[in-house]
């Protein structure tokens, strides 16, 4: 493989596992937020329960993207730079909004209910900032003016598509996250509280999917060169749906304890769905960066700095693999904190 | 412009947090530390109370430091493009020692009740150790910046790149160690200067007394030897300066003149005009003894360099501030120590009073010594290889993205302290003690 495409597919790695992360933690905010309401259902308390240790290390991720792709990519910065200021910035503001009232909601309980539904709104604008990015990328809303990249915010707020990819980030956000509590609260042995979120998941479900489908109808006219990408690569968006169908049918068959919801192999098979598309969007994107201003190939970095990096992430990520389990062991696992 | 101030100030505000990031969790291992030998349950309750306040604390570190990681790629495209290619490695290891902080923190704030002592103990010295690896892995782009090396420049692209020598760059070790024990510093002072305020109040208990008093001593003894370790590490990287980063010392202490002998001139303001500082105490020799151990040490002067070169003159005003509260803070503390522990005497409340200003005062010589770092650099971003001009963006939105930022650092000032005066208040010592007791 070229080093160029090994570089892109461990940041798309990096992406995959903070869209998932992300999806989690902005979902969990947000149903913490809807069932915050009335004190103590034990949705809000699963949610929340999931959201204090993990956040943190969601945070770190998005990060740990940013950094490798200006690291892998620095000679995407300069566009970058120019074209995403704005809604990273805003982005950035509400994140610190987010993640500091959140944090402050367990200390001062008084105005704990107001942090609270300001950090789930904010939960919300995020990702949408986030995803209202792919669509840039694929070409329509740049142009060049004496030598300077612009991006047309009148164009981008316009179009039809910039909203249905909001849409699916969204939608995407609400299903993952239903799915996984609703399996965190049946291993915290709250049935009520996992039928719950089981509800949500059967509705985003099917959502999801309409919705993914329909963007890709939804594209500028420039991107055509990425749709005629995407039927080269079928098969992994094929692959998806079929993940999708079992995860989906995994909700409805009967568990141990005669409730339906098999929530571990949904989860499972759904993330499984998402690494396939993930990758397949991501082959289907290639060799651009942006269309058509940079290709990957022109961002990339030097031969002895992209062996440095590399050396280093596979040496960080062998420290980090044990660290993960441990906390996957404490957080996600063991009894006496999922059922205090 | 804008895109200085921007990003000067979030590094600014970040720097706050920051700094009580790395030191604190310093804290509280030596709190659990003192638990484990004495067995007084009043570590126990100064560790959880110190994590209770790092945990607020650190949520702003993280958010902040979010966003200047992502603005540093947004408003210095020029800069970003040469980082990645040569001084990357430290970015992205930075970010695992984050992970590790990240991992060990929460299972130290949220499995505390689940682990035994010694994981316990072993999992905040895990957030210690991924603090302080952070903090040196950014100070070492920030040291490449001054002293860039392991690449060369050939019509003006980058090759020949080393990321080892890079990593490696002549400041590095003197900066990451100045960083480090000066964050120790820090939070030492801030919690000798929280005891020493409640030490202050005239109707607290008896028990509360000598829960703060052991806090108090914890606190500046550390102090203590902290303010030791900066000032002779100081002294080490003024020398670093004298070697790789003439004209820098040089604007720090208003020369003009080339000469051996140089005095050090101390406060007072330099002036273009007549090329010398005024107002200034001037100590003869001085100069030329920090930058080379000897009297007769060469320092050479601001005429050396093309006056389009020259940093900003005020900061002789920054590098005093810092040296100043250093000097100041290492003579107290180390004055309280002898009081307490060689004459025995017990502290007068005038003592007490003085140390309640330790703590903001060590921040402000943190804030000081950075801008002193960023701006007698100037005008380059990187020390003779890229302009701060090259280095900036030509996005159109820097400005209102300015006052938005400028707004949030503000309004979470106010937050944080209504948050932590308010936790505190709610769950005062007392409640502790009782608790317990
Ligand atoms: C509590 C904070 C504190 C204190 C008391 C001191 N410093 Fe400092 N100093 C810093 C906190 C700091 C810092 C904020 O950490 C800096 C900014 C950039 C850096 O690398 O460290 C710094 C930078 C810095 C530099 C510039 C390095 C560069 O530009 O690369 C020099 C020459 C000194 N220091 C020297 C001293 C001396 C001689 C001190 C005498 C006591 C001293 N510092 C006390
Ligand atoms: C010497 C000055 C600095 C020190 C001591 C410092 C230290 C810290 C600490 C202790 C944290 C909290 C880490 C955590 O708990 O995860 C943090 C967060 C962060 N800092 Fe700084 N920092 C400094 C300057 C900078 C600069 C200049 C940048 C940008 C280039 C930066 C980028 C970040 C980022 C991205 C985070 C958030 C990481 C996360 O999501 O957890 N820091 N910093
Ligand atoms: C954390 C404490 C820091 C503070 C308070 C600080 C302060 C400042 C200030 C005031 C400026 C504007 C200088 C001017 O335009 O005159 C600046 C510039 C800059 N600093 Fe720092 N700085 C800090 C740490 C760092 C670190 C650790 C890095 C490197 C990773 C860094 C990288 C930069 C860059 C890239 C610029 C812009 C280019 C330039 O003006 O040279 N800073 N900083």
């Amino acid at each position: 493989m070229e080093a160029s495409i090994i570089a892109i597919t461990i940041l798309w790695s990096f992406l995959y596992i903070y869209s998932m992360l992300g999806s989690l933690d902005f979902g969990a905010g947000f149903w913490g937020m809807i069932y915050g309401k009335k004190n103590n259902t034990g949705a809000s308390l699963i949610a929340n329960r999931f959201l204090s240790p993990t956040w943190e290390v969601t945070n770190v991720f998005l990060v740990l993207f940013v950094v490798a792709l200006y690291s892998f990519f620095p000679f995407a910065a300069s566009m970058l730079g120019v074209l995403f200021l704005l809604p990273i910035g805003l982005g950035l503001v509400l994140l610190t909004i987010r993640t500091t009232f959140m944090v402050f909601s367990h200390s001062v309980k008084r105005y704990g209910r107001l942090l609270q539904v300001i950090s789930g709104i904010t939960g919300i604008l995020i990702p949408a900032l986030l995803v209202s990015i792919l669509p840039v990328t694929l070409g329509g809303f740049i142009t060049m003016e004496n030598g300077h990249h612009e991006l047309l915010y009148g164009k981008l707020l316009t179009s039809f598509t910039t909203y249905a990819h909001i849409l699916f980030g969204i939608c995407t956000q609400f299903f993952l996250s239903a799915l996984f509590l609703a399996d965190y609260a049946s291993v915290s042995k709250d049935p009520s509280a996992a039928q719950l979120y089981r509800k949500h998941a059967i509705v985003a479900g099917p959502v999801t999917i309409v919705v993914a489908v329909l963007t890709l109808f939804t594209l500028e006219p420039e991107a055509s060169w990425f749709l005629t990408n995407v039927e080269n690569h079928l098969y992994g968006f094929g692959m998806s749906l079929l993940l999708f169908l079992f995860g989906y049918a995994a909700l409805f068959l009967k568990n141990r304890d005669g409730q339906r919801g098999l929530f571990r192999y949904a989860v499972v098979f759904v993330v499984l769905q998402y690494g396939f598309a993930i990758y397949a969007y991501g082959s289907s994107h290639l060799p651009y960066m942006v269309y058509p201003h940079l290709t990957i190939e022109e961002a990339f970095t030097n031969p002895s700095m992209f062996y440095a990096l590399l050396i280093a992430t596979i040496i960080g990520m062998a420290i980090l693999v044990p660290a993960f389990y441990l906390f996957w062991k404490l957080f996600l696992k063991d009894r006496r904190y999922l059922e205090q | 412009m804008y895109a200085r101030v921007l990003f000067g100030s979030s590094l600014g505000f970040h720097i706050i947090y920051a700094t009580l990031g790395v030191g604190l969790p310093l804290m509280i291992i030596l709190s659990e530390f003192m638990h484990i030998i004495t067995k007084d349950r009043h570590y126990a309750i100064m560790a959880r109370r110190i994590t209770k306040g790092f945990a607020i604390l650190i949520a702003v570190s993280i958010a902040s430091g979010t966003i200047v990681g992502v603005l540093l790629s947004l408003l210095w495209p020029g800069f970003m493009e040469m980082v990645g290619q040569i001084i990357a490695l430290p970015f992205l290891i930075e970010i695992f020692a984050f992970l590790i902080e990240a991992v060990f923190m929460s299972i130290y704030l949220y499995a505390a009740d689940r682990l035994s002592p010694a994981m316990r103990l072993g999992s905040i010295i895990l957030v210690a150790i991924g603090a302080v690896g952070s903090a040196i892995l950014i100070t070492d782009a920030h040291a490449w910046m001054n002293t860039p090396d392991g690449f060369r420049i050939v019509n003006g692209e980058v090759v020949d790149v080393d990321p080892l020598d890079a990593f490696f760059n002549p400041s590095f070790f003197a900066t990451a160690l100045h960083v480090t024990v000066s964050a120790y510093m820090t939070a030492a002072f801030v919690m000798a200067s929280v005891a020493a305020f409640k030490l202050l109040k005239r109707n607290i208990t008896k028990e509360e007394r000598s829960y703060h008093m052991k806090g108090l001593k914890i606190s500046l003894v550390l102090g203590l030897l902290m303010s030791l370790a900066t000032a002779a590490n100081g002294h080490e990287t003024a020398q670093m300066l004298h070697e790789y980063m003439p004209r820098k010392l040089a604007a720090a202490e208003g020369l003009f003149e080339t000469q051996s002998y140089a005095p050090l001139a101390i406060g007072g303001f330099t002036d273009e005009e007549s090329e010398s500082v005024k107002f200034a105490i001037e100590i003869p020799g001085a100069l030329s003894f920090l930058a080379g151990d000897r009297f007769d040490t060469e320092v050479l002067g601001l005429n050396e360099f093309p006056k389009d070169e020259w940093p900003p003159l005020f900061v002789h005003t920054l590098f005093n501030v810092m040296v100043g509260i250093g000097t100041l803070l290492l003579l107290y503390s180390a004055f309280l120590v002898i009081w307490k522990f060689v004459l025995k005497k017990e502290f007068k409340p005038w003592m007490f009073a003085g140390l309640t200003a330790g703590g903001p005062l060590a921040i402000i010589a943190i804030e000081a010594g950075w801008c002193f770092s960023c701006i007698g650099r100037q005008p380059w971003t990187i020390t003779d290889v890229m302009r701060t001009t090259e280095a900036a963006t030509d996005s159109d939105y820097v400005g209102l993205l300015f006052f938005l930022f400028a707004g949030l650092y503000i309004a979470l000032l106010f937050i944080t302290s209504f948050v932590m005066r308010y936790y505190f208040k709610r769950n005062p010592v007392m409640k502790d003690l009782q608790l317990e007791g």
